[in-house]
């Protein structure tokens, strides 16, 4: 039940955005982002709806694993639509009561809706086709220059790898202990509210207990291997830039150029 | 018949790139009162398997009959079905969560709607069947040892009062002295109280012991059903498997082969024992 949640999901495939170099993604991820907000008008969004098509196809991921990623936000979604529609003020086409759509909210409504589909789905790309590792290898790699700071990147990424290392695992366990409260009868489904919280008991003391202890043995197995934070720490597969790397970061260039034109220049409908 | 599975099929992550069939094609029946053993190695499909008598898997194919009725038709009383057909996972002791063993052990009867009173009684007669001192009744589970905490978790399902019993290798990680003793309290529950039990084990010597049928999985399939004795006659194919038969099943096989007069179904140390000394004595005479 709860392995239905793709977000944040590695999905294994053979192709050349997995091969790319994790910096280039994360950096590209943001500047497709970014792109979304600045562009205007129909040739500015039949570029985003482009570029974003042409990454899908690139990655070999199939497109129903996006969708589902698209599920989890689905209601955010809605709800952020609805308030645009009715809560933007302008030329009233329609009105109901104390609600009216106007001309400036339906625009508003769609870009909105385009904006937050192509971000997920934008986001999910990158997730999808690269290991939390190699993701947090690539943080820790970008965010270095704040060290001089004494920003603690190292232990950030550290605590975010464990972290994201985990999540299967609790899921897993939450899976597990879930089933053996539910052979003893236990009722997760049902009852209103409180009940509902209550009855959770059964399901968070043992989560909670088996999270402690695998924290526990997790820091043990760490310092019995001599592990002593960032300094002079090396990597086993250190990030370096291929040829495909500065070409992708090329692509990226010109298309934050023409995204940035467009929205100088852009207009049209939406 | 009391269980009973027709051409069950599982599929992890159905419709995915990583779909797993971990069953295919299950058929099997099982009556009041049996002792049966489930054996298969690692990622051969038992846990799985077990999952669907209970009604905590749906199986993507076939059907799962509990005395005779679907289980998994509309309005069917998957509540009552987990009161008859209790479950006890492998490491069980994961999943106590209350202040002190007796209130850990009345969570079962406490979701069946009995009264505070009878929770208590069956708690009490549980604690005791497992074979669990009355000294520790008060005691935080958390305090207890391994095998304790095991204890306690196979009573907070006998508690329920099932008809039948599964056990997930209930003696995964215990000494020999507290898994012989483990498994002979759930015999005493078959023989005693009538409990149907279903028990998944890696330890061959354990089956051949305990068992009175035997149900070999191989990768999602069912590879043997029949008596222990006679599933071992196979040994040759077990092996195959990845599985071997009990040790003395080697050991009568070899003393055969030198000439001596030994029946090569003995499982057991002691009817081994037997029947080496009767073999014996029948080469004095001569
Ligand atoms: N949640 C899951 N998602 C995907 N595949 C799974 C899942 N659980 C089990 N499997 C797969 O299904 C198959 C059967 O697993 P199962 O747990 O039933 O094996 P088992 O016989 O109980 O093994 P063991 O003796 O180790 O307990 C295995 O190949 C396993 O990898
Ligand atoms: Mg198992």
């Amino acid at each position: 039940m709860l392995r239905e949640i793709t977000i944040g999901q590695y999905y294994p495939a053979d192709s050349i955005l997995h091969k790319l170099d994790p910096r280039v993604k994360f950096l590209g991820t943001i500047v497709y982002i970014v792109s979304l907000f600045l562009v205007k008008g129909f040739a500015g969004y039949a570029l985003a709806t482009v570029w974003l098509a042409a990454l899908i196809i690139l990655s070999k991921v199939p497109f129903k694993f996006m969708v589902k990623g698209m599920r989890t936000i689905f209601f955010v979604l809605i709800i952020t639509m609805l308030f645009n529609l009715f809560l933007t003020p302008g030329e009233t086409i329609w009105s109901f009561w104390i609600l009216k759509v106007s001309k400036e909210g339906i625009i508003q409504a769609v870009r909105m809706g385009i904006r937050l589909t192509y971000l997920v789905i934008g986001s999910s790309l990158m997730t999808l086709t690269t290991t939390p590792n190699q993701l947090t290898d690539a943080m820790e790699s970008l965010f270095s220059p704040l060290k001089v700071v004494h920003a603690p990147v190292h232990e950030i990424s550290m605590m975010m790898s464990i972290a994201l290392r985990f999540i299967p695992i609790l899921m897993e366990e939450t899976d597990k202990i879930m089933k053996a409260q539910i052979a003893r009868g236990a009722d997760f489904e049902s009852g209103n509210f409180i009940n509902r919280i209550r009855n959770m008991v059964p399901l968070l003391v043992p989560l909670f207990i088996s999270a402690f202890r695998r924290a526990n043995d997790l820091a043990l197995a760490m310092e019995a291997r001599c592990y002593h934070g960032g300094e002079g720490r090396t990597q086993m597969k250190p990030l370096h830039y291929a040829g495909r790397d500065y070409v992708a970061f090329v692509l990226l260039a010109a298309f934050l150029a023409a995204c940035i034109v467009l929205h100088i220049f852009g207009g049209g409908w939406i | 018949m009391l269980l009973e599975l027709k051409n069950v099929s599982y599929t992890y992550n159905k419709d995915t790139s990583f779909a797993v069939n971990a069953l295919e094609n299950i058929n099997l029946q099982i009556s009041e009162g049996e002792f049966v053993g489930v054996i298969g190695h690692t990622g051969s499909g038992k846990s799985t398997l077990i999952q669907h008598f209970n009604g905590l898997m749906k199986p993507t194919d076939g059907q799962v009959l509990y005395m005779g009725e679907d289980i998994w038709q509309e309005k069917y009383d998957l509540q009552a079905l987990r009161s008859g057909v209790g479950l006890v996972f492998q490491y069980p002791e994961n999943q106590l969560f209350e202040t002190d063993v007796l209130t850990d052990v009345m969570f079962g009867p406490k979701n069946q709607k009995l009264s505070p009173e009878e929770c208590r009684e069956r708690a009490v007669n549980a604690l005791r069947r497992v074979g669990l001192k009355d000294k520790y009744f008060t005691a935080s589970p958390f305090d207890l040892s391994g095998g304790q905490k095991r204890r306690v978790a196979i009573a907070g399902v006998l508690a329920m009062n099932p008809k039948v019993l599964i056990l997930d290798e209930p003696t995964a990680g215990l000494d020999p002295h507290g898994r012989d003793e483990i498994l002979g309290q759930i015999r005493k529950l078959r023989d005693e109280m009538g409990i149907t039990i279903i028990l998944v084990s890696h330890s061959m010597e354990d089956v051949a012991e305990y068992a009175d049928r035997l149900i070999v999985v191989n990768d999602g399939k069912i590879a043997f059903d029949d008596t222990p004795k006679a599933v071992f006659a196979h040994y040759k194919e077990l092996e195959a498997m990845g599985l071997a038969a009990p040790q003395i099943t080697y050991l009568m096989h070899e003393l055969k082969e030198r000439g001596l007069d030994v029946d090569i179904n003995a499982v057991t140390v002691s009817e081994a024992k037997k029947s080496i000394e009767k073999a014996l004595a029948g080469r004095k005479k001569h």
